[in-house]
């Protein structure tokens, strides 16, 4: 997850992370806290009182409020925990006992918290030092300890970044915390490419056409995005370097939609209709025709590989409906995967591989569904009587999927976990927001 | 001898009067003369201006009914015209197949392009909100080609038709309805 450029390279030597108890390091998988089979059946009750003020200023208290209440809800929102109210603490939650040697674990494991969170805070010329330490209540063992410095503007990176150590010991895997999401609004008056961070903050406005945009698609180094535009009067295929802005266009006559592209590659596929009839191509990063993927009449669309790039799942309307279908592209094979329902769209591979999520239409209405790639067991359907849902596309780590609803009115994006548990708005800008992307 | 001196007297008398009255004949005859002249000439001159008018009224009205047939003319091309934009092919819900309304639509399509060699056309696709925005691009995109291989199997030249795709985004109708849908599962043609 550390592979991804940090907007500062500046905030990368002001963060000193310093792992300071050696003994977190061989408890690494000896914890067997959450099910990665179901791991939101069961949510792991922890504990995180306030952070300490080391000197007691106003505003380091300030700070402290923000940095544990921002640590609460970033775990929560990985659907994990279950974060226990701070008025249920039998010790004052304004001056918890932060070190293993002075906390009564009793305390913690008498309110059902199983994990326990203490952070020490100390602010000096604007530079933050933060001392965070998560504990195994009922063992009494520290699991994880770090220290990070930095200036007051990244203490959200850092509470981050912790939040990635916690999920990383706990699970294996670092986690969503540095990633991304882009999406489309129409907040300018127009449909443009927005990117904002895991959890809906930060938003930011990408594209500034004057024209319909929109499907964005993330490289697996993260550092290019494929769209759509009308820029030039027809939905043109655009792949630009999100440093530089430079990049490439697709514009052959027709449809040059759906980008998706090859894991770990700079290349893509992407629905090219220049022949009279859309199909799925492979593409170079710098929009050359590589080879045709389909050769079907009718339509093929909506592009996603597997995570090994081995096998692409797309749509197809080969059999009269659109369906998804999963082409093994070394031979070439096509296997139809949905037989559920006449309209099933939107394929998004999980990056753990097993899955492909996607939206069918069942009774006038879309909801969004998860299916094994073996195709053995039946889809399981994660929205229920909740308008229209649209575009799932899953987190780096598979926990969760964002995906477009309309059920407030509105089409905005809401993330839910991966089994359709705890399902949330993720942001509200003005206007409509659809197709959301996630990031490696 | 007096006798003799009253005739000269008399004659003396006469003759000058006798003058008087033939010159005086003679101005009459020729004033006479030229009123008749003047006279006929004003005939000519009225009956001209009378021709030359009518032939104006004439003139005038050849122009309007020139301009009437010429406006006749360009209202019914223009109608054809506006009958061509206004007129669009429908859809079944995630179809792109032509129906036989949509094939007689086209047919009207189609000679109007031959009537107006030269016209070049852009066929926009468009569908209805249900179903998903990158599938109904590519529906749309098959919608206007449909239309496009049905004029050229009219014998429309393929270089005078472009397709393009709005899958859902613009509606005809904003409504969600089947009556707002089936307006907006549509061909619409653009004239360039």
């Amino acid at each position: 997850m550390f592979k991804k450029n940090y907007t500062t390279i500046f905030f990368i030597c002001l963060i000193a992370t310093i792992s300071f108890f050696v003994e977190s390091a061989h408890c690494r998988t000896e914890y067997d806290y959450i099910d990665i089979n179901n791991p939101f059946i069961r949510k792991i009750p922890i504990a995180i009182p306030l952070f300490n003020s080391m000197s007691g200023g106003e505003k380091e208290k300030f700070l402290s409020e923000e940095a544990s209440n921002l640590l609460s809800k970033s775990l929560e929102f990985t659907g994990y925990f279950k974060i226990i109210d701070r008025d249920a603490y039998l010790v004052d939650p304004e001056k918890p006992d932060i070190v293993v040697s002075n906390i009564n674990f009793k305390n913690w494991t008498g309110i059902g918290a199983e994990l326990l969170i203490t952070g020490g805070l100390f602010l000096k010329d604007n530079i933050i030092e933060m001392e965070l330490r998560l504990y195994d209540t009922f063992k009494g063992l520290l699991i994880v300890g770090k220290r990070y410095k930095g200036v007051v503007n990244n203490q959200r990176k850092m509470i981050h970044r912790f939040c990635g150590e916690i999920i990383y010991k706990l699970t294996g895997n670092r986690g969503i915390f540095d990633s991304k999401i882009a999406f489309v609004s129409t907040s300018s008056g127009y449909k443009n490419i927005y990117l904002c961070e895991f959890d809906g903050h930060n938003s930011e406005q990408l594209t500034y056409n004057k024209a319909i945009t929109f499907s964005p698609a993330w490289s697996s180094d993260a550092k290019w995005i494929a769209y759509t535009s009308y820029s030039k009067g027809k939905p043109d295929l655009y792949i630009k370097n999100l440093k530089d802005k430079h990049g490439a266009i697709v514009a052959k006559k027709g449809i040059n939609i759906t980008p998706a592209w090859v894991p770990g590659k700079f290349s893509l596929a992407a629905t090219l209709s220049f022949s009279g009839d859309s199909e799925i191509y492979l593409l170079t990063g710098t929009g050359k025709i590589i080879k045709k993927l389909t050769n079907n009449w009718g339509i093929d669309v909506s592009p996603t590989f597997s995570p090994d790039g081995d096998k692409m799942a797309f749509v197809s309307s080969r059999s009269g409906s659109p369906q998804i279908y999963i082409m093994d592209l070394d031979a070439g094979q096509v296997k139809r995967l949905t037989f559920q329902g006449r309209y099933n769209t939107c394929p998004n591979w999980s990056p753990m591989g097993d899955k492909i999520a996607y939206a069918g239409m069942g009774n006038g209405q879309i909801n969004i569904y998860t299916i094994d790639v073996e195709g053995e067991s039946p889809a399981l359907q994660l929205t229920h009587d909740s308008g229209n849902n649209e575009s799932p596309t899953w987190s780096p780590d598979g926990s969760l999927i964002a995906f477009s609803s309309t059920r407030e009115g509105p089409c905005r994006i809401y993330v839910m976990t991966a089994y359709g548990t705890d399902q949330r708005c993720l942001l509200a800008l003005p206007g409509e927001q659809t197709d959301p992307e996630w990031s490696p | 001898m007096k006798k003799k001196l009253w005739i000269c007297l008399s004659l003396l008398l006469v003759i000058p009067g006798l003058m008087i009255v033939t010159s005086c004949t003679k101005k009459t005859v020729k004033a006479d003369l030229a009123q008749t002249q003047e006279d006929e000439a004003a005939k000519l001159a009225a009956e001209k201006a009378k021709q030359a008018k009518q032939e104006e009224i004439a003139r005038q009205r050849a122009l309007d009914e020139k301009r009437r047939q010429e406006e006749a003319a360009r209202s019914k091309i223009i109608a054809a015209r506006n009958l061509f934009v206004n007129e669009n092919v429908y859809f079944d819900f995630d179809m792109s197949n032509l129906k036989s309304e949509a094939q007689e639509v086209l047919k009207r399509k189609a000679e109007w392009l031959r009537n107006n060699p030269g016209e070049s056309i852009i066929i926009e696709g468009h569908c209805d909100e249900r179903g998903t925005n990158e599938y109904n691009l590519a529906l749309g995109d098959r919608r206007a080609q449909s239309a496009k291989n049905f004029l050229i199997d009219l014998g429309i030249a393929e270089s005078y038709l472009t397709t393009i795709s709005y899958g859902e985004e613009r509606p005809a109708d904003p409504q969600h309805n089947e009556k707002a849908w089936s307006k907006n599962r549509r061909d619409h043609f653009i004239i360039e």
